[in-house]
């Protein structure tokens, strides 16, 4: 047993069936690490018709005033958004180290 | 007391339909098919309250089955051959998920060769997949363990689906006077059930959460747990519902182990056969016994153990073919039981009745002869004998 597993709850104290006594708990799991792309949405190319809000699979598109922007913290990169975007204002870059 | 002409496939609907199951979600597959077409009849006919869920195949019957049973609900399902290995996947997510769904199952052969006829190969192919799994010998035992099921898998300390099966044909298709109990009496027997959380939008929970390296292996020996739990909430029913029917279960049953020096142990209908040529081997003075697993997982080590112990010889008969595995399925685990025994017995391994080669009172007896000699001698001459197959 490694130091790290002895600080963590054991099976007779844990839920039966990893259920876990709250929804949403995906938010806390931070995803966007994964991403070796990032979308980037350049404003002024954005006329805001949310065709990217919609397909987002991970709900990752954030509505701003008059534009998009991107919840860095869940999305993965999967280019969804920009494959869609009719002005072509999402850009996929790729991650720098 | 009330006696119904019933097939297999029959008195596990009928049982259904006196459990109060919330949802059934089903695929119709030979040789389980009646099951759920009685049970739509039923529903058809305003006789029970079920909400039936009909999908376009297994994997989403069990996954149906799956989701309806978080929310709180009884579920049954039934399946049979490709069917289970469709479900595969969602069997492990089942039992993990600890969803108390009892399923029927008519067993039935694999494909390739196509076959529709009983043999094991479906459920032995699953016999890890954390599912308390029971063997029935007939049509009333079928009835008797499908109502025990949801009993013993809702539990609180078990929360695991279980698995009733019965022999394709032999049992699924062949009707018996099956003594049924009033709705009343089973209603008191089988209470609603009671889950450990259920679908409430003032209480949300999340269920197939992500699980990695460090907390994965204790949801596994939670499941552990579970099962090690079944022998004795199992034992509980058993006593319960004998006390009202005067049919008493367990994990196992015997004939003749009292004084035997040669045993057959198997599984299902094969059992009646090997009693009834037990009966007249006796009569003629040749010691030979029984033993019928009901209980087949949890493997019931201690009681395989102390019902065989005593025996010279022992023919475990496995309807199932365990590929490049030293013994068919049932074989390694009764090897496995007895192997801290200081004298074991000698064992030999029968595969026997693929693709539902009928296994005949001849063949039984020629068995138990091959058990008297091998108990005389003390010399397995065939670690697995395939039983009536043509060279």
């Amino acid at each position: 047993m490694t130091s790290n597993a002895e600080e963590k709850p054991g099976w007779k104290s844990l839920s039966i069936g990893a259920v876990l006594s709250e929804g949403g708990s995906s938010v806390k799991y931070k995803t966007g690490d994964w991403r070796a792309f990032k979308p980037v949405v350049t404003k002024e190319k954005c006329v805001n018709c949310l065709l990217c809000w919609i397909y987002c699979p991970d709900s990752s598109i954030i509505r701003a005033e008059k534009w998009v922007e991107v919840n860095y913290d869940h999305c993965k990169g999967c280019g969804i958004c920009a494959h869609e975007c009719p002005t072509k204002a999402i850009e996929m870059l790729e991650e720098q180290k | 007391m009330t006696i119904l002409g019933l097939t297999g496939d029959e008195s596990i609907a009928y049982a259904v339909k006196q459990s109060k199951v919330d949802i059934v979600a089903a695929y119709p597959i030979t040789p389980q098919t009646i099951i759920v077409e009685r049970f739509s009849k039923y529903v058809a006919d305003g006789e029970v309250h079920t909400g039936y869920v009909c999908v376009e195949s297994e994997h989403s019957a069990l996954s149906a089955s799956i989701g309806a049973s978080l929310t709180g609900a009884r579920v049954f399902t039934a399946t049979a051959s490709q069917g289970l290995a469709l479900m595969h996947e969602m069997l492990y997510i089942a039992s993990g998920l600890r969803c108390p769904i009892v399923m029927g199952v008519a067993n039935r052969a694999l494909s390739a060769p196509i076959n529709i006829h009983g043999d094991h190969s479906d459920m032995m192919g699953s016999r890890d997949s954390g599912w308390v799994q029971i063997y029935a010998e007939n049509a009333q035992e079928a009835y008797d363990w499908t109502l025990m099921a949801f009993k013993i898998a809702e539990d609180k300390d078990v929360q695991l689906p279980v698995a009733v099966n019965v022999d394709g044909f032999v049992i699924s298709h062949c009707m018996e006077g099956v003594d049924v109990l009033e709705d009343s009496t089973v209603g008191k027997f089988l209470q609603t059930r009671k889950p450990l959380f259920g679908l409430d939008p003032d209480r949300p929970v999340t269920v197939g959460a992500l699980c990695f390296t460090d907390y994965y292996s204790e949801f596994k020996r939670q499941q552990v747990e579970a099962m090690q739990s079944v022998p004795t909430v199992l034992e509980r029913v058993g006593k319960e519902y004998g006390g009202i029917t005067g049919r008493n279960y367990s994990f196992l049953e015997t004939f003749g182990m009292e004084d035997a020096q040669a045993a057959i142990i198997c599984l299902g209908s094969t059992a009646g056969t090997a009693r009834e040529v037990a009966r007249k081997l006796r009569a003629q003075g040749k010691k030979v016994g029984v033993v019928k697993l009901w209980l087949y997982r949890p493997f019931p080590t201690e009681e395989v153990s102390a019902a065989l112990k005593h025996v010279k010889a022992l023919a475990v008969l496995d309807r199932a073919i365990s590929f490049g595995a030293p013994y068919g399925a049932l074989c390694s685990d009764v090897v496995s039981a007895l192997h801290t025994l200081k004298e074991s017995p000698k064992i030999f391994n029968v595969i026997y009745g693929l693709g539902g080669r009928d296994i005949q009172p001849s063949d039984i007896e020629l068995v138990f002869n091959e058990a008297l000699e091998t108990a005389k001698t003390d010399v397995v001459k065939e670690e697995t004998m395939f039983l009536g197959v043509r060279e």
